[in-house]
Order: C-alpha cells, then structure tokens, then sequence
C-alpha cells in the first residue's frame, strides 16, 4: 500500500479525516509530477528560497577529525532553514487544489514562520496552531509570524505543546476540509504526508548528491542528518537510496535515559505504536521527552526513519545536549558558521564517525542557521 | 444482553463517559447514574493519552482520567467493578488494543474483555480495511465491533465497514469533532439514507445536548441516538465547582432521562410503518 514503509508508516485517523486525507493523496499523485507544477515550484526554490543551495568543504574540521567533512547548506536557504522547501511545495499543491486557507502545527515556530512566509507570498491567509507553552518560550518567532500576517491560536489543551497543536489542527482540518490545507510541518503523521514532505525535502539530497561529486570527484562514503520527524534527514537520503553510501541519523539525546527524543537509538525496538495517524517508533512510557533544540522535541520519528532502521540501511545514534552544544561551539569557531542546535546534533555525530575511523567522506546536512539559538548559547557560553 | 438487543425494542439512548474522569470512584458512581436515567447500552472511553481530532471537551476528560491513574489495567477493573447491566461498549484507540498483552495483535486485549465483561468496541483510528485482526478476534470471543461512519464516508471504506460491522453503526451527523452544539446536523437524515439497508441498528451521535435534539434524529429515522460531550461537560463542571458526586450523579441521572424520554417522543413522532 502507498505511504507504508515495511509496516510502519499508513492511515491510521478517525474517520472524518480519512476522506480529506485521501483527497489530499490523490491531488498530490496528480499535481506533483506535472510539468506545470514542477516549473511554478522550481521556479520559487530558485529565485524566492536561494536554491540550489551549495556544499561546503569545512577545511578545517576535516582536518581536525581525519575525514572529508561536506556540509550542504540549507541554513542559506530563505527562512534560514530547510523547512520553504516543504511550506512551498505544498502551498502551491493546496493552490492547485482549490484549497483557500492554510493551518500548520508548530513546536519551535521554524515550520510556522517557514508557512506564514509562502502564505504572504502566494496571498493564502495562514493559521498556526501552537502550545501555550511554546508560544511563551519562542516569543520572537510568534512575532515573525504575526507580522508575516499569519494568524497565531494559542492551543491551551493538555500539555500545551506540539503534540496537542497537532490535535488542534486536525480538528480544524476536519471540519474545513473543504477549502482548508493542512500543511504539516515533518515527514510524520498519516498517509500522505510522510511521502509528501520527502519529496518536497528530497531536493536536498539531490542538489548535493552532484555537487559532492563535483568537489570530490565522487559520492560520499555516508550521510549524516539530525533525525526530529526527520524531514531535512529523509531529504537529504532519499537521493542516495541506491548508492553504496550509509546513512546514520543523529536523535536527540537528551541529558539522560529518562530525558530525551530518541526513540529510535535509545528506546526498547518493539511492536510500532500508532501515534498522530501513523505507526512508528515512540520513546518508552518512562521517558520524558526533551531536547536542548525544541526542533527536535518531539517524542516520535517519521516512519520511513523506523523502516530504515529495522532495514538496516541507516543507523541512528543519541547525540546529547552537552555534545550538541560542544559541536555547536566547535563549527562556530573552526569554521565561521552557527549552526542551529538541531543540526549540531549531526555535526557532532559525523565528529564521532570520523574519529572513530568509521568513513572517510562524510557529508552532512546543515539543515538550519543558529540565530534563533543565540539566548542558549549566551547562557550556556557566558557571552553577555 | 447482546448490544444489538438494546436497539430491539424502541430507540436506544447510548451514552459515553471518560472511565475514571475525574477519578475512579465518581466514575464508577457518574456510569451507574446514567444506567438508571435509562441508558440502554454504555460506551465507556478507555483514556489514551495521544487521541486524534477529540474536541476539547472529550480531551480534557481524557487528561482529567489519566491524571487520576487511569490505565489499561484499571480500565479493566474498573469495568468489573461496575454495577450495571447494560452492554459496555470500550471506545478507544488501537494502540492500546494492541499493545496490550504478550502475544501480538488484538487477542489478549479482547480475550480480557470479554472476561470482565465488555460487550463490543468503537476504535475511530482503526480504518476497515486494518481491521480484519479486530474483527476476528471479536469473533473468537463473542464481541462487536461497531465502525463509524462519517458524512464523508463513501464507497470502498463504506462498504469494507458494511462487511465487518457488528452491534450497531456509529453514525456521525455532523462534520467536525464531538462537541455540544446547538442545532442537529442536515447530514443526519443524508447519512441515514446511505446505510439504509445495512442490517445493524443505526445510532447517530455528535452534537445531541437535549431531549429535543434526540427526538428530532430519532424522529427523522435513528434508532438510537449517542451522546457525549453534552454528559462530558456536566461531569467536567462538577470537577470545577468541587460539587459533590452524588449531585453530579442526579444531574447525569436526569439528563439521561431527559435524552431517553426525547428518543422515545422521536419515536412516537415516526410516521407508522403498516
């Protein structure tokens, strides 16, 4: 069945959602490979969101760690971050459709901020569900969205966080399915959007599947990629599924084994849970879920990251906050970018692979620039 | 009492309840009460703490339950320890169906069922087409498995429920979540003429809050009518108010009564059938 990945992944929603979920993977199968479409989409990744972003010889780390170390540039893309590829993609798929208002969820607020922009640039009037709790701890970024004209509700239910504002907008999307688009923001949830967002992501991997070779001369020996949902990490793999190259995601580690987001490197691998739609890998009942970097707080992982795993084709590893933060500081000052603390977590991670002598080419994704993280560093660093 | 006999006789009054909201002893007492205001079968929620597209007021139930301790295996006493004898029926998400137990699969959770007791299942996030295990465990063990079905439910999924449907259709009127709401749905008599000749009771629920609304869908061909978030909100505001249970009880009570009585006129509304 589409939108299964060896038994994870599916439809698993109530049933007032399965006819506008179903609706939405039809137009999606229509509309995607179509040329008109692909030109409209190609054209604003190219002249609105920067692309085709490039790959980075970090000279100084690879020297350092005894290994090639390539870094796509993603943070360079508009927004500062992979996410337009995914907001852009399915604004103008929703647009195609007739859809005449866009909802998202968002944790940190980078998916909502990346919506609220391709909402004001294609005029689509944009609502953002958010955590009460969120929204007191990224205020700046509820303000980017307010400003980019998109309308923030406070989701004051349960935990107050991603996961109710999830609920939140499925809900809305239930009710207004008929002229509503709900764009979510990871490779996660129901049929079809882990395989929508994959190929909206998948961009990535292409672009630096070519250019690694320009600059190397030949393909990577392995891929690295922060693993949240998982979206910029599917992204950047998918162009090298049939490549002799592996592929190892970086999950959120946390501070210890009762408190972290790593359902895949450090819970018990048990039957699938079926959690917001899908059935994936969930961290353990006893875990409470966090990380240093709320992008990738979140308690399970996009089920084709479940598949891949159980395949063997990728490895995920915990990277913990402290480690997080050390690679954060090391990347700043070696090579003269901040990187986001979520892609920390894959810069740390390739660190680990290259001393321990596992490849000798690595390229890893920078899915995000670090601006946003800047108050953690001035407390964690002493800079003020 | 099969749940399909609670439908023979006239139009069946079905009520949910978060099990353990607030906490497990008024729950047990909130059940009961509306078993004697007439409930003619029960669908009692099992709290999962992940639900999808719940209203506001059923989430919060749910968070309400599980903060009081509720679980899987409380749930389970839980319902042993009820005094009532109308058909149980155990709302709630497959994943806690399915995970339960040693073995794989649905088995042990509904082996465990039928044990203390529990009549049939509603799983909203269990699609037909995945529900073939369910199914033939429910079979194994004499249970049903009511489906809903929702205005937008149409063609292969509609039919693939028709083959698996057990007890009675869940007939949702109203596009959306559950909630009270002030006005009965267009949808209801549409969503009646789609399953018209399906052979199980059909009982519609979403947005009945009074004796009137019930009359009106009964009226206009249910033959029972479900009702939750209206009984939800009066255990929700006796939470609130600190109120003692057995006033919530009376007040579960007489609401009950009022919805069963409003079926019951809905009934005798019926053009007659020679």
């Amino acid at each position: 069945m589409e939108g299964e990945f060896e038994g994870y992944g599916g439809r698993h929603v109530p049933e007032p959602l399965e006819e506008p979920l179903a609706q939405l993977a039809a137009a999606y199968e229509e509309v995607v490979p179509s040329e008109e479409f692909q030109e409209e989409f190609q054209y604003y990744l190219k002249h609105y969101g920067g692309r085709p972003t490039p790959v980075f010889y970090a000279e100084t780390l690879s020297e350092r760690w005894g290994a090639d170390i390539y870094f796509k540039h993603e943070d360079l893309l508009h927004g500062g971050a992979h996410k337009l590829n995914n907001t852009l993609g399915q604004a103008l798929l929703a647009k195609k459709a007739g859809k005449e208002r866009l909802i998202a969820e968002t944790g940190a607020g980078q998916h909502g901020t990346a919506t609220a922009m391709v909402g004001a640039l294609l005029d689509i009037p944009v609502k953002v569900y958010m955590g009460r709790k969120d929204i007191e701890r990224q205020e700046m970024n509820v303000f980017r969205m307010r400003l980019l004209g998109a309308e923030v509700e406070e989701v004051t239910r349960g935990n107050e966080k991603l996961a109710e504002a999830v609920d939140a907008a499925l809900e809305d999307f239930a009710e207004n399915m008929d002229d509503t688009h709900y764009l979510v923001g990871s490779a996660v949830g129901p049929d079809p959007f882990p395989r929508m967002v994959r190929e909206f992501q998948s961009v990535i991997g292409r672009e630096a599947r070519e250019q690694v070779q320009e600059l190397h001369g030949d393909l990577p020996d392995a891929c690295v990629a922060c693993v949240g949902g998982g979206s910029n990490a599917i992204g950047l793999f998918h162009a090298f599924k049939d490549d002799d190259v592996m592929f190892y995601g970086a999950e959120p580690g946390g501070t210890d084994d009762q408190h972290h987001s790593a359902p895949l490197a450090k819970s018990e691998l048990d039957e699938p849970e079926i959690f917001q739609g899908a059935k994936t890998q969930v961290i353990d009942d006893d875990t409470e879920n966090h990380s240093v970097s709320a992008g990738l707080d979140y308690p399970a992982v996009g089920p084709e990251h479940a598949a891949l795993q159980e395949l063997g084709r990728a490895e995920y590893h915990a990277i913990t906050d402290e480690e997080a933060l050390d690679a954060f500081k090391e990347m700043s000052r070696a090579e003269g970018i901040i990187p986001a603390l979520e892609p920390s977590h894959a810069i740390a991670l390739a660190k680990k692979l290259a001393e321990e002598d596992r490849h000798d080419t690595l390229l890893v994704n920078l899915c995000g620039r670090g601006d946003k993280d800047m108050q953690t560093a001035a407390e964690k660093f002493d800079l003020s | 009492m099969s749940l399909e006999a609670s439908f023979a006789d006239e139009p069946a009054f079905v009520p949910y309840l978060a099990a353990g909201d607030p906490d497990y002893e008024s729950s047990l007492a909130y059940v009961e009460a509306l078993a004697r205001g007439g409930a003619d079968a029960i669908e009692l929620g099992l709290p999962f703490s992940e639900p999808i597209a719940e209203g506001s007021t059923i989430q919060e139930a749910i968070v309400r339950a599980l903060e009081a301790g509720m679980t899987v295996d409380r749930y389970f006493e839980f319902v042993a320890d009820l005094d009532v004898d109308v058909p149980l029926v155990c709302m709630t998400y497959y994943n806690l169906i399915y995970q339960y137990g040693d073995e794989q699969g649905p088995r042990p959770f509904v082996r465990k069922a039928a044990e203390v007791g529990l009549s049939g299942f509603v799983v909203p996030d269990l699609p037909a087409e995945e529900a073939g295990p369910l199914r033939d465990a429910c079979d194994e063990f004499g249970l049903d498995l009511v489906f809903i079905v929702a205005p937008t439910t149409e063609g292969e999924r509609l039919e693939r429920m028709r083959e698996q449907v057990s007890g009675y259709v869940y007939v949702q009127a109203r596009l959306g979540t559950t909630g009270a709401r002030d006005e009965v749905s267009d949808y209801t008599e549409r969503s009646l003429a789609r399953i018209e000749d399906w052979d199980v009771p059909k009982a519609v629920g979403f947005g009945i809050k009074s004796g009137d609304h019930a009359e009106r869908i009964v009226s206009a061909g249910a033959d029972g009518i479900i009702v939750g978030s209206a009984l939800v909100d009066i255990v929700a505001e006796g939470h609130e108010n600190d109120d003692a249970t057995e006033e919530v009880a009376q007040r579960l009570e007489d609401k009950a009564r009022e919805l069963k009585q409003g079926a019951l006129r809905g009934a005798g509304d019926r053009p007659r059938v020679e």
